[in-house]
This record gives C-alpha cells, structure tokens and sequence, in this order.
C-alpha cells in the first residue's frame, strides 16, 4: 500500500513558552522541535499497516523551512521510505492555504491512504486533514483510535465521548490519527544512519492564500499559588467545605 | 536537559539523533522502575530486548556484523543517556559492547565474529568480561588464572575471576588468561567460555551497597575443557585486554557525566521547589555556590569527552586521555551526586529520588575499570616518564 503521512514539527509542549517580539507568536529562541505527538502516531500507524501487509511504501511530507528536514528524516529513522519537503519561510496560520499545497503534492502521487495527526499541539485547529479530503475529493475519517485495512476497505475505530464506533470507508481516503493507534517506536540507532541515506526530496510550497491570521498571541495567565489546608483526615472536611463552597465542584 | 555551553550546536543532527532517542528510552522505560530494581537488588532484564532493538549494544561496531556503526561521540552520547538512567544499566551496556563484543571484534576470527557479533547486538546473547582476580585488580599482570593446551589442540582452563558485571546473566564470558604455565603476562590470550560449560560455574557477590541494579557475580573454572576454537586467535599478552579496557573506560567519561547531569537536574528542581524559611531553597546562596560549582564541573567534562571522542574518531587518541577523562569525570560526578544528596536534605536519603542511588553507584565507577589513584600514576608517569608502579 502506498501511504502518506503529512506531519508537523511542533514545539515540545513541556517547554516554557514565551511571546516573540512581534505579540503574534511564540518565540521560537530555545525551544525544542519534534514530530507532533498525533504526527508520530500517525508515521507508526503507517509503518505498522505496511508492515502487516508485508510490503508498500511510506512517504513522509511536511511544509516548512530547512529545519523540518530533521522531522522528516526522524521519521525515515523509524522507518518511513522516503521524504518530501515542501519549502516555505513559515507555516501559515490557516489550514485552507496549508491543506491547498498539500493537495497539489499528494494529487498525482497514487496514494492509498494519506494520514495526518488529529490536530497539531501548536495550532489546535484540526483542519489541515479534512481540508485535504475535500481538495482531493476523497472521504476522511477523523480522529481515528485504530485503523485497519483489507483490500480497498478501510476500518476505523473512533472514540467518543462515552462511545465509541466503527466507520469503514473506501480508498484512497484521509485519515487523522488519535492517540491509541499505537505507540511511535523509537528511531533505532541503524535506522537514524539509514534515515542519511533515504530520498529527500525539496520543492517549494505551493501554498493558498492565507486568510487566516494572528493577531495576537496570549500565554495563560499565571496560576494561582496552591494553599495547603491541613495534613491528615483531620484536614478533610475543611477540604469537602472548600470543594463544595469556593471551587463549587463537589 | 542541562547544555549550558550549547554543545548541542557542535553535535551533528545524527548525533543528537542518537542521544534524543536513547535519552527517550531512558525516560520512559528506565527511569519508571530502576530505584525499584535498586533497592530489590536485581538488574532489570526485561530493558535488555528494548536495548537490543534500540541497538544500543556495540553500536561504534560495524554495520557488516549487525551493529550500527555509529561513531564515537555518538557511542558515548548513549553511555551518558545509559547513565543518566542508572550506572548499573551503562554498566551492563559498556560490559557488553566494549569489553564483550569488542574482543570478539577485534582478537576474534571471522567465524567467531559471524557466530556472537549480531546475535550480541540484538541483546539475544550477553556477555561478560574476566579479568579481574580475588587477588588481582589492579595488577592484572599477576593473575593466575591458566590455560593448558592439550595435544589435540583444546585447553583445560583453570582459574577465578572476581567482580564480574553481567558473570551470572552472561551466555558466554569472555577470560582471559595465562598459558601453558608461562607466568609473564605476554602469555595471556582470550578465550571464549559459553555459560554451562562443565567446570565453569557464576555465582553472584552479594551485599552490595553500590551498583545494585546490576549483575556482579564471581566466575570459576575448575578443569573447565574448551574447543580450539574457543581461544581468540588474534589475541596476544596484557595488551589485549587494557585495550578492551581503554574502549570501556571511553565510555565510562561519559556515562558519568549522565549520572551528574541527573543529580543536577534533581537538586535544581528540588532548589526550586522546596520552600523553606517562606521562599525556595534555590534562593538561598549556599545552594546557589552548591548548584554553580556542580554546573561548571559538569560542563567542563562534557567538553573533556566530547574532545576525546573527536580524537578518538580522528584515531590519534592515547590511552593517558582516556585515563584523564575517566578519572576526571568519574570523580566529578561523586562530587556531584554528593552535594545533590545533601541540597535534597533529608528527602535525598530517600530510594524515591535519584541522587544517592547515584552517589552509591558513583564509588564503583571511581573504582572499577583502573581506580582514580592507578589512573592518577599513569598521568603521572605520561607527564614524568617516570614509572611509580616498579
């Protein structure tokens, strides 16, 4: 099966964050950038169908400047056969215009499945994917838990909220990855030497118009230092009076 | 994780690569069970096939024989990470790729490299490393382990090891002792002993207050008969095993760095969230003296090694550096792990924080693999050219 995996390279979420100069973004200075976390379920999930299947093909793609290259070939450490980057400065805000460039690149490329992460953790909006279904006409599946494929029939798990359920969908088809599919291996050491030697190719990002932009950026306001009450059960029913009368969540 | 002088920024890709994922496995599938393993006093065998898969056993050995080839910066990039995790764990490592694997790499003929190198890397086999005697550790040039050749070409070998990581796990040792009763140690060669082996029995040392999550066990050959093929053919006098040696002891300049860069993270985070006297502990300037003098020994040892392991891949490294780094480094990170233990306060007694797992552990490794004073007279020799052992 021939799959592709559009992923992200995101900021490592445990970072301390700060806002850049110009009040619309994070300053990038001193962060840590990987695969998205629902990017790497999503190169595993790859790896793991082609693997049962006995054969295929993975290919990785990601839009961004030089320094995505290292995801992607992260990604071909763990195993993925070749990479495509798509060159721009930045990525942009909007989804639409991100999802257009993807769309040109996966159109004539004869893949089975294409699969993306539910949502990254800087942008959280979850487009991406769905928006790629559309431009290439194909169905999409969001959000899947588990994924499994036989002849051109997909199988999906999605779970809700208390619920869950099984779609199935004819390929090719987009799939975005929950958590749950199944834990991203770690880049063996022969397969990070490997990964130097794998295809990369470079092009630039025929990206849409974005209409999409930030404004502003925001960090959480700061939480309120913890108040220790008393130690022991003797401690208990002021901590039940606290819950019920201030936190008002018992 | 502590990089105060931006080494990162003269690593390659590949070779943060390589540390990013072996520091993951260390936090995810390490960290979560070692004071456990500790205090209960085994080696936790279950991370064995992870670190097979992961390739993290003689990973600087070629790619022909199933290992990853990696270089050397890269090579001890995963003995801090190892480290960072437990000194029992890099031990196990260090064991199996520098002072197992290496030997059958480099005295070893093809058919014995064919035969252990890729199934060792995979973790499906374990070794272990006989050199050390009862009475012999320092001077390994005195040990009186001995092996006869018979007339149809085997050995009878003789003999007891001590002190032995990974003696009771390991399904081949690799011994190394006198021949055909010549007393000098030109006469020591290699041989290869598989576990259950009649004669051969590994018991393991018990009561150790350091290295707990590790294998150490006292090896006896007792008319031990091994093949022809058992012996290392390239192997040739007390050469042959201090190069084995100076490989681990590469290794163990970094793996110690790891160990302190633990203990420093722990007492960082402690100084910064414990509060005592209404503000954090980390306020206070004895601890910022403690946390500064801890930090600046930590870099200056990064830079020892990392500069050690660029020579060692340019090939034109000598053993005295690597003396200087191993006695440097392991020395520095008892230090630290000392003073973490004590800016911990009374918590840093507790199995629950690292630190004094790592101080306990930390005095094997300033005494294992030449102690800190053999190391000092070999940089005293390197510089007087004067020899204090004779």
């Amino acid at each position: 099966m021939k799959i592709a995996v559009c992923i992200k390279r995101t900021p490592d979420s445990e970072s301390r964050f700060r806002i850049a100069a110009s009040g619309a973004a994070i300053d990038d200075t001193g962060l840590k950038f990987d695969i998205d976390d629902f990017a790497g379920y999503a190169v595993e999930a790859a790896l793991q169908i082609n693997e049962k299947a006995g054969g295929g093909e993975s290919v990785v793609i990601a839009i961004g400047p030089d320094s995505v290259q290292e995801s992607l070939r992260k990604a071909m450490s763990m195993g993925v056969d070749r990479a495509v980057h798509l060159k721009a400065d930045a990525v942009p805000a909007d989804g639409i215009a991100i999802a257009k460039a993807l769309a040109a690149e996966l159109q004539s490329g004869g893949f089975d499945l294409v699969l993306f992460g539910k949502h990254s953790f800087d942008s959280s909006s979850a487009v991406v994917g769905t928006a790629t279904a559309e431009l290439l006409g194909v169905p999409c599946v969001t959000a899947a838990s588990e994924l499994s494929v036989t002849g051109g029939t997909g199988v999906a798990r999605r779970e809700l909220e208390g619920a869950a359920e099984l779609v199935s969908f004819p390929l090719p088809a987009v799939v975005t990855i929950d958590e749950g599919v199944a834990r991203p291996r770690y880049p063996s050491l022969k397969g990070i030497m490997a990964a130097k030697k794998k295809p990369l190719e470079t092009k630039p990002a025929q990206l849409g118009a974005a209409r999409v932009t930030v404004q502003k950026a925001q960090l959480p306001p700061e939480r309120p230092a913890g108040r220790i009450i008393g130690e022991g059960v003797a401690a208990v029913p002021e901590l039940v009076r606290l819950l019920q009368t201030e936190a008002k969540v018992l | 994780m502590l990089d105060f002088f931006n080494i990162d920024s003269v690593l390659s890709e590949e070779e943060r690569a390589v540390r990013d994922s072996v520091r993951q496995f260390v936090d995810e599938q390490v960290l979560p069970i070692i004071g456990h393993a500790y205090v209960e006093g085994r080696f936790p065998k279950e991370i064995i096939p992870g670190l097979g898969e992961l390739g993290v056993f003689g990973a600087n050995l070629p790619e022909e024989y199933g290992c990853a080839g990696l270089n050397n910066v890269q090579y001890g990039l995963i003995m801090q990470e190892l480290e960072r995790g437990d000194s029992g764990v890099r031990s196990f490592a260090s064991v199996q790729g520098a002072l197992a694997m290496y030997p059958i790499f480099a005295f070893g003929s093809e058919v014995q490299r064919r035969t252990y190198l890729s199934r060792m890397a995979a973790g499906e086999i374990i070794g272990c490393f006989g050199l050390t005697e009862p009475d012999y550790g320092s001077n390994p040039s005195g040990m009186i382990t001995m092996a006869r050749e018979q007339q149809d070409g085997t050995w009878v070998l003789n003999g007891a090891k001590m002190w032995i990581t990974n003696g009771s796990t390991a399904g081949i040792a690799v011994v190394w002792a006198k021949t055909n009763g010549d007393p000098s140690d030109a006469s020591i060669r290699g041989f290869i002993v598989p576990a259950g082996t009649k004669g051969f029995t590994a018991k393991d040392q018990k009561g150790k207050l350091s290295l707990r999550a590790s294998d150490t066990s006292e090896l006896v050959f007792q008319d031990v008969h091994l093949p022809a093929d058992s012996i290392l053919p390239q192997s040739g006098g007390l050469k042959s095993p201090l190069m084995c040696l100076t490989q681990a002891r590469y290794g163990i300049s970094w793996g110690a760095i790891g160990a302190a860069m633990a203990c420093f993270e722990e007492a960082l985070d402690y100084s910064q969230n414990r509060v005592m006297f209404d503000r954090a502990i980390g306020g206070f300037q004895i601890q910022q003296v403690r946390l500064a003098d801890m930090l600046t020994e930590i870099v200056k040892a990064q830079l020892v090694s990392l500069h050690l392991g660029r020579l060692k891949d340019a090939g034109t490294f000598t053993p005295q550096q690597v003396s200087l780094a191993k006695r440097n480094n392991a020395s520095m990170a008892t230090d630290v792990a000392r003073e973490a233990r004590r800016l911990l306060g009374a918590n840093g007694i507790l199995a629950e924080y690292a630190s004094m797992r790592h101080m306990a552990n930390l005095e094997s490794v300033y005494t294992y693999e030449g102690t800190h004073d053999v190391h000092s007279l070999i940089l005293g020799q390197a510089v007087t050219g004067l020899n204090a052992f004779k």
